[in-house]
């Protein structure tokens, strides 16, 4: 039988947002308020309305009535969408901060790894930070002595190991910081989506030492947006939805889960959805994908992005990136990286239209995420803004079946051995 | 927030005994709850992260004066400087009475501990606002923070206590026995600036006016204490009352161990002990109910 790790039940975590009471404030607001409250609650009660505490203080609950245990050795991936209460879920468990209500219970030495390298002091060399970042993750001096050259040699940095990290190329900052947190041997580990940094070959590397931490019989929570990430790493998966739990199972079954509630969303309206990121002085409010004339798609026929926002800004522009099922990104689509062809039509509207006269890829569903990006900042950000479906077609000729494993399918000419 | 009950899972508690989180066989529990008002401040906790507070220790000190021409050149100037102005107006011009010794000794021998509390303040007020990323990302104790800061700035102390040693003698002002109790007013300095800095850096992530507000604090602070004048202005009860700024109780005290002055520890220095223990305390308790919030507020 295999013992608890964590155990949470009943947990809520509420913020204060907006209205009258900020999240912080200035000590002559709060004395203002003293004054002024009791006079805004007596003309309240005059016009008969009922005063509570929750109309002169709007909140907002990140994440409520979660609960589940995790056993040890477990490894168990979190998603949701932005705003869904993955990162509150996981500072609470790290300790960073406390919920509202309901508790946690964490067995064992906890070692959490919520963003790579804060902690970091730009002044000191490699050396001096791996001991500094060490004591704030957790770890006894002796034990980062012993380990010393295991991180060093793992970050690939040791001829610069004596370098002010203020010296470092972005990449060796990242590396040494992934490399001091990996070593870091905890027996429940807590991760947000740190692995999205560095190279592709040190990301595969994490990526090893990860499955290691998990094959020693450690407990880990997972944080990611990388569905084909968790299902390689882990075995259960819980997805949030609105700060709940919304499934709670085998990996598998949560990014179905995930998935559906994904396309789901695809069916609000764009400008009423709220998961979104960014300025937002622009506004994606449609976006949709055709074949020119049907509305059928079908690989190797021409496809039809258009993305609608509700406003002009300069130097505005648009990037969009496709996922597969599983969330696995396919391709990617910039409106900033000019063609020859490129043009712009003010007689268009607010849109921009990307125009493809092959779709190459394979039949089946895609997701769209789409950015808007304006005054050189984010402005919008959607996940799943729209999701098509690709249905079977030819590519110059050559019909192409439909297939689980790969996305992509491209033109191309055999030449094959004649038989004399 | 966490409570760490320091208690073995799936085996009879043994009382008395302390399991160390690291023990596998009695996994710690921790457990995370809202918090419920006043809590005994983690002091506990800070002690098993006493490397971690050695490190920011050792990382300020290091850090302190990069990229400055002067460098630790700086610890000796500020409160020379402040000497040697002090003592053309007050010792000069004004002619303020020094009980009895050359002014400039009289007045530097008060401006090496308070420089060591003032910058303590100053650095220490700020030192949670500073490392917002820090205490947003990764969990440790916040306590750390302002402790080591407070305590990086003994480097400067003991570099500007050297020139005070130096300055003796110049003036041929020999120590006596009485210099033992030098020790104790240290550790009184230290507590005074611990305590203000706890309240302070905890006051300043909800309101930042602390930030806006110390500059005056500390020069209010300055001539609120006997440095550039001599406490026996006063005299009794007056003398004991002032006891109630603890820095006089330090000031006087560095005075009466090193430069044998007639400010003997009395009633004015237990004023000063006690209400500095209660600033420290009361500091603690505050620090504690404040930082289960600073995550969410910084």
């Amino acid at each position: 039988m295999s013992k608890i790790a964590i155990e949470v039940a009943g947990l809520g975590k509420e913020y204060h947002i907006g209205g009258p009471q900020k999240s912080y404030y200035r000590l002559t607001d709060q004395l203002a308020d003293m004054v002024v409250a009791p006079f805004r609650r007596a003309a309240k009660l005059l016009r008969g309305q009922a005063s509570s505490a929750a109309e002169l203080d709007e909140t907002i609950w990140a994440i409520k009535d979660i609960s589940f245990q995790i056993n040890t050795g477990e490894v168990v991936g979190i998603i949701g969408r932005n705003g869904a209460g993955k990162s509150t879920l996981l500072k609470i468990l790290s300790g960073i901060s406390d919920p509202t209500q309901g508790y946690a219970d964490l067995y064992g030495r906890i070692g959490s790894l919520l963003e790579v390298g804060t902690g970091f002091h730009p002044e000191l060399t490699g050396r001096e930070n791996i001991f500094l970042y060490g004591a704030i993750l957790g770890m006894r001096r002796a034990e980062i002595d012993r380990k010393l050259d295991e991180i060093v040699a793992f970050a690939e940095i040791d001829k610069f190991l004596d370098t002010p990290v203020k010296h470092y190329s972005s990449g060796m900052y990242v590396r040494l910081a992934f490399s001091v947190a990996a070593h870091l041997e905890p027996e429940i580990l807590l991760v947000d989506e740190v692995l999205a940094v560095g190279d592709m070959a040190f990301q595969r590397k994490c990526l090893g030492k990860m499955d290691n931490v998990a094959q020693e019989g450690r407990t880990v929570v997972f944080v990611s947006h990388n569905m084909g990430l968790l299902q390689q790493l882990c075995e259960r998966g819980i997805f949030l939805q609105q700060g709940a739990v919304h499934t709670d199972g085998t990996i598998a079954e949560a990014i179905d889960a995930y998935l559906q509630t994904l396309e789901q969303a695809k069916m609000l309206d764009l400008s009423q959805r709220t998961d979104r990121k960014g300025l937002g002085k622009v506004r994606l409010i449609g976006a949709d994908v055709t074949n020119g004339s049907s509305a059928i798609l079908r690989t190797g026929h021409p496809a039809r992005f258009v993305f609608q926002v509700n406003a002009h800004i300069p130097g505005m522009a648009c990037n969009f990136n496709v996922y597969d099922t599983i969330g696995q990104p396919v391709t990617s689509f910039q409106s900033r990286v000019r063609g020859p062809e490129d043009s712009s039509d003010p007689g268009n509207g607010l849109k921009f239209v990307c125009e493809l006269d092959e779709l190459l890829l394979l039949p089946g569903r895609y997701r769209v995420d789409v950015a808007i990006i304006g005054d050189n900042r984010l402005q919008d950000f959607i996940e799943a803004a729209t999701v098509f479906e690709v249905g079977e077609g030819q590519v110059r000729g050559r019909p192409v079946q439909p297939d689980g494993k790969f996305s992509v399918s491209m033109s191309h000419r055999w030449t094959l051995p004649g038989d004399r | 927030m966490d409570k760490i009950k320091r208690q073995p899972t799936g085996a009879a508690a043994i009382p008395g005994k302390d399991y160390l989180s690291v023990n596998p066989y009695f996994p710690l529990r921790t457990r995370r709850q809202p918090s419920k008002g006043w809590a005994w401040p983690k002091f506990r906790e800070l002690w098993e992260y006493r490397e971690l507070l050695f490190f920011f220790v050792w990382r300020d000190i290091k850090v302190r004066y990069k990229q400055t021409i002067l460098g630790a050149a700086w610890a000796i100037i500020q409160p020379f400087f402040t000497m040697v102005v002090f003592s053309l107006f007050f010792g000069r011009l004004a002619k303020v009475p020094s009980d009895g010794l050359p002014y400039p000794v009289f007045s530097y021998a008060a401006l090496v501990p308070w420089t060591f509390f003032a910058t303590a303040l100053t650095q220490a007020s700020d030192s949670l606002v500073v490392s917002a990323n820090m205490v947003k990302k990764i969990y440790f104790p916040r306590l750390t923070l302002p402790i080591a800061t407070v305590l990086a700035g003994v480097v400067d102390f003991a570099l500007a206590f050297v020139v005070l040693l130096a300055m003796m003698l110049f003036y041929g002002l020999a120590p006596t026995i009485k210099v033992l109790w030098l020790p104790l007013f240290l550790l009184l300095a230290l507590i005074t600036s611990l305590g203000v800095s706890l309240w302070l850096s905890a006051m300043n992530v909800q309101f930042r006016d602390v930030h806006y507000t110390v500059p005056f604090l500390t020069q209010a602070w300055l001539f609120a204490t006997p440095i550039a004048y001599p406490s026996s202005l006063l005299s009794e009860p007056w003398r004991t009352l002032y006891g109630l700024n603890p820095m006089a109780g330090v000031v006087e005290g560095f005075r009466w161990a090193l430069l044998g002055t007639n400010t003997a520890p009395g009633p004015m220095t237990i004023v000063s002990a006690v209400v500095a223990l209660a600033l420290f305390v009361g500091g603690a308790f505050y620090f504690r109910r404040m930082e289960q919030n600073f995550a969410d507020v910084l």
